[in-house]
């Protein structure tokens, strides 16, 4: 084997891991959504993804989500949330509000609607 | 100190002030920045006008008109208030006790028949919203009507306040809230008492503008929006394909001797400023599309265009200007590789828009069909009010060739209906008082009056909607394998990517590093991840659509999936496979006397009874008008039957026990008795002065479909059971007419489910039609719960489907569109999975070693445009779905 296939198959290896790590193994950042008056609120940017992506919340106690979407790319021009039975369409630049009532303890995942950007609900007693 | 805000008017401690300003010796304070820089720009305009700004927060006296139902006389005006929750008769005191205790009110009755309260009050002491605080403090609602106004021009947080308070007194408003967020206001108000007009003239007059809001303004927007994003893409679109050209040709100059003549360098500079308008104007989504998604740590379908049509780009950006980089035979451009990827990606991107739009029309159409005014009768006129503000017990007018505003029921005039478009019955219905009519259904021929029933988000056509969204928002549990592998997609295939560019540098023939770099990019740019998210959505949108098309609400995802795996299904018979409507069917008299004598005899001493069947006969006796006389000394036998004097005879009315225990001789009859029993029908027996004059048949008539909506159950391949209460002999003759060969009968109403769970245990996955309340927990308990007619709340709400008109052919028309759509689904998933997994290998050249064949991206990028259109253009076929009669 020659000098630089070594080099490109060893930093290629990498990168792959690279990507595997980044993409899989990152931790991301939770939020907890505020309590105001009895509704817990939160503001959620969309912009190629959701900004914040993992909201936590407490369980029986409405969830008012706002999502802003800052972008016309059609691919987050819906977001879905499978568990709760909510589909619903993010006008661009536009304030969504999505109010939902958890009832459950668990993780709840929201993505758009082919299922490429996520986020998830993590329902705490 | 209090003060008063110069510009918005709002009242402030001086102390907590945000800012003061001193102006020709006075001192000015001011709530907020933006009114004390309004204030500066031009102190005169608000000094001037000072005085008059707080009576700007008084709107002017509102005219009294005999119309407006307020008294002329000094400040007391007369309010009527719909109130919601009373129950009792008693709970109208509450409430007046109520009234009466707030100051202000010189009068307040309430009346329980109408629900509701008529409320005399000072206007200079109370407004409205105080009333209504008073109804809610007992524990009741009012039942005003919602407006939601947007309001543009609300500079600080008092303005909300002068809104509200300005809002509120208008008499008639009950409710005003401002939220500055949206710009909107919430006003619950009475219609009866003022229009919409004088609101929006009351937060006009204050110095705001007003903007209409309704529920189609915003999808109008999203429709516009769509159609600016499809121009977008279109004009992104052309400049690719034009530039493609002179970059195709340019990269072949072996072709054009006149080009090949001109130095490499400069040829490939000419392709690179060719290339970069594409990159930069029609490739920028993906790019930008790529970063976003990066940042978020996800990676979707941008992530794998931008990085193949990049890498691509860069190494002919590098060849063009660092050609020293690169030994002679790795100079090599791929210009056109990147222009024409971006050309196909986008025409699939602009087709696959088309597609998509067209599988959610059927819910648009539904939303469409919602009428936007209608002609309501007050205070003895008729008004042209907008919708929204049409009350519960409204008298509304619908005149030839109209739509029907609201769900309701006929009082007067008559009419036919064209109820298709909800109920997916083809001919039109008769309507005549006390029939119900349906909101965004056409009027025929006729007019007619109804009193409104269902408004707003109860009427039929709303549920209506909601379901189908939520259905929508539902998936398949098959979806659940795609979603899983979509999940991790794209990371793989970049994964994929790069372990194919090792292999083809260490391994493969040279030029190693070009085949290297054009196996990379095609692996990523044949993938296509759409096609897979689609697979599922499209398909139920179009099929949960088709659905509501044809009267069949289908609740979601799940439904649909185990609906198209039923092996049974249990009929309930009363309702479904009946009438649920028993009718008299024979009359048979003997000994002289006349059927029509036996059966207004009959009706006579039935008027009295409450018995289901009773009702009958006396139905048909009026149908054939019979003059019916009166029964006296009147008592019901409990479970035999009834008995009274007629006309000074005494009749006897009853089962076959009854008879025997009068001892009357029924030899004559017994045969037939026996033959009405066999066509499952009631015999009942009429007896004059201890000698028997008759027999009455009465029998719930079987519904004209039920035979071939059985029949059509069994092509599809399902075992048919029916479930009654009924005695095993009526049972047994009915489940012969229609071709039912297996029955449970004399089950009692709470014992259904019961028989459902048995079909479970032996192994059948259970489909249950019913109808009622008492259906509710064999609906639940079934695998899939079919709710047949218009039903009752619970029984939907149990159930999986629900069939808006009470026609048992729709079961077989739902569980084939179940079936239609299921194997759509399966298509689009097999489609994508295949597509996938055999596009990615052969693209990392795995056919290469064998047969010398090795895909080029170009082909890639027209094979992945191609594979999500499919996707979305096979589940549009679904549109085109008919059952198979």
């Amino acid at each position: 084997m020659r000098l630089d296939q070594i080099i490109v198959s060893i930093s290629g290896l990498f990168l792959a891991a690279g990507v595997i790590w980044y993409f899989f193994l990152y931790k991301r950042k939770t939020v907890r959504a505020e309590d105001t008056e009895g509704v817990q609120e939160i503001k959620i940017s969309v912009k190629g993804g959701y900004e914040p992506d993992l909201i936590v919340v407490k369980k029986d106690k409405t969830v008012k989500l706002n999502f802003y979407r800052e972008e016309t790319a059609s691919c987050s021009e819906v977001v879905v949330f499978p568990d709760f039975r909510v589909r619903r369409e993010l006008p661009a630049f536009q304030n969504t509000v999505i109010e939902l009532l958890p009832d459950k303890v668990g993780e709840f995942d929201f993505h758009c609607d082919m299922n490429m950007i996520h986020g998830k609900l993590i329902v705490e007693e | 100190m209090k003060v008063t805000d110069p510009i918005c008017g709002m009242e402030i401690d001086s102390e907590g002030a945000m800012g003061h300003l001193e102006h020709k010796g006075e001192n000015y304070f001011f709530c907020s920045d933006s009114c004390m820089e309004k204030f500066r720009q031009n102190p005169e305009k608000y000094i001037n006008s000072g005085s008059t700004s707080s009576k700007e927060l008084i709107p002017e006296k509102k005219q009294v008109t005999a119309l407006t139902g307020f008294s002329n006389k000094a400040d007391y005006l007369k309010l009527e208030i719909p109130i919601i929750g009373m129950s009792c008769a008693s709970c109208a005191v509450t409430i007046e006790k109520s009234l009466k205790d707030v100051a202000g009110v010189q009068k307040a009755s309430v009346n329980y028949a109408n629900q509701r309260a008529h409320v005399v009050y000072d206007a200079q002491k109370i407004t409205s919203p105080d009333l209504l605080k008073a109804i809610e403090s007992a524990g009741y609602q009012t039942g005003g009507a919602v407006l939601r106004i947007g309001i543009k021009g609300m500079s600080c947080a008092s303005c909300v306040d002068k809104i509200e308070k300005a809002l509120k007194e208008i008499p008639g408003v009950l409710k005003a809230t401002v939220n500055p967020g949206t710009e909107e206001a919430r006003i619950e108000y009475l219609p009866e008492m003022i229009q919409l007009a004088e609101i929006k003239k009351t937060i006009k007059d204050l110095g705001y503008q007003t903007v209409q809001i309704g529920d189609e303004i915003p999808e109008d927007r999203e429709k516009m929006q769509h159609e600016a994003e499809y121009k977008k893409l279109w004009r992104k679109f052309l400049l690719a394909a034009i530039l493609s050209v002179p970059i195709l040709i340019g990269s072949f100059p072996e072709w054009f001797p006149a080009w090949a003549a001109v130095p490499q360098q400069t040829r490939w500079i000419i392709l690179f400023a060719l290339t970069v308008p594409v990159l930069l104007f029609s490739g920028s989504q993906f790019y930008i599309g790529t970063w976003r998604a990066f940042r978020h740590h996800s990676a979707d379908m941008n992530t794998l265009i931008g990085v193949g049509t990049g890498a691509a780009f860069l190494y002919s950006f590098a060849a063009t200007f660092l050609p020293g980089l690169f030994p002679q035979n790795l100079r090599n451009v791929f210009y056109d590789t990147t222009a024409i990827i971006i050309a196909l990606i986008l025409i699939g991107k602009l087709l696959e828009a088309k597609a998509k739009g067209r599988t959610s029309e059927a819910i648009k159409r539904l939303m469409g069909l919602q009428a936007k005014t209608a002609r309501v009768v007050r205070n003895g006129k008729e008004l042209d009010v907008p919708v929204e503000e049409v009350l519960v017990g409204d008298i509304v007018v619908v005149r030839p060739g109209e739509k029907i505003p609201v769900d309701g029921i006929v009082q007067e005039g008559s009419s036919t209906v064209d109820e298709s478009m909800i109920t997916g019955e083809p001919t039109p219905a008769k309507k005549s008082a006390g029939d119900e009519v349906i909101g965004a259904t056409i009027n025929k021929i006729g007019s007619f009056k109804f009193k409104a029933a269902k408004v707003g988000k109860d009427t039929m056509l709303s549920q209506i909607v909601k379901m189908v969204q939520e259905a929508q928002s539902t998936k398949a549990p098959i979806q659940r394998l795609a979603d899983v592998i979509s999940g991790y997609f794209v990371p793989i295939v970049i994964v994929t990517a790069i372990m194919t560019f090792i292999v083809w540098y260490d391994f493969g023939p040279a030029p190693q590093l070009t085949f290297a770099l054009i196996t990379f990019v095609t692996v990523l740019i044949i993938a296509c991840p759409c096609a897979l998210g689609l697979a599922t959505p499209t398909s139920i949108m179009v099929g949960t659509g088709k659905g509501a098309e044809n009267g069949i609400l289908i609740k979601g995802g799940e439904a649909l999936e185990t609906a198209h795996k039923l092996t049974a299904i249990v009929l309930d018979k009363t309702g479904t496979i009946t009438l649920g409507k028993p009718d008299v069917t024979d009359v048979v008299s003997l000994n002289g006397m006349a059927a029509d004598d036996l059966l207004a005899m009959s009706a006579a001493l039935e008027k009295s009874s409450e018995h289901p069947l009773g009702e009958a006969i006396v139905e048909s006796a009026d149908e054939k008008g019979l003059k019916i006389a009166k029964a006296t000394d009147f008592s019901a036998i409990p479970g035999l039957g009834v008995k009274g004097e007629i006309d000074g005879q005494t009749v006897l009315l009853g089962n076959l026990k009854l008879m025997e225990s009068y001892q009357i001789d029924l030899k004559d009859v017994l045969d037939e008795s026996r033959t009405f029993a066999e066509q499952g029908k009631t015999p009942i027996f009429v007896a004059v002065n201890q000698r028997l004059s008759g027999i009455l048949a009465v029998a719930d008539p079987i519904k004209e479909d039920s035979k071939e909506a059985i029949r059509r159950l069994k092509d599809i391949g399902l075992e048919v059971i029916m479930i009654t209460g009924d005695n095993s002999k009526t049972a047994e003759a009915i489940a012969k007419q229609v071709g039912i060969d297996r029955m449970f009968a004399e089950v009692l109403p709470n014992e259904k489910a019961k028989y459902v769970k048995q079909l479970q245990q032996e192994g059948h996955i259970v489909g249950m039609v019913g109808d009622g309340l008492n259906d509710a927990p064999a609906l639940a308990q079934a695998d899939v719960g079919i709710a047949i007619g218009t039903g009752t709340d619970v029984a939907m709400e149990a159930s999986e489907i629900t069939l808006i008109k009470g026609k048992l052919t729709s079961v077989a028309t739902a569980i084939q569109l179940s079936k239609a759509t299921m194997r759509n689904i399966r298509q689009n998933l097999f489609g994508s999975f295949f597509y996938n997994s055999l596009g990615i290998p052969v693209a990392a050249g795995i056919l290469y070693p064998f047969f010398g064949i090795l895909l080029s991206p170009i082909i890639a990028s027209a094979a992945m445009a191609a594979s999500s259109v499919t996707v979305v253009s096979n589940s549009l076929r679904l549109r085109r779905f008919k059952a198979t009669e």
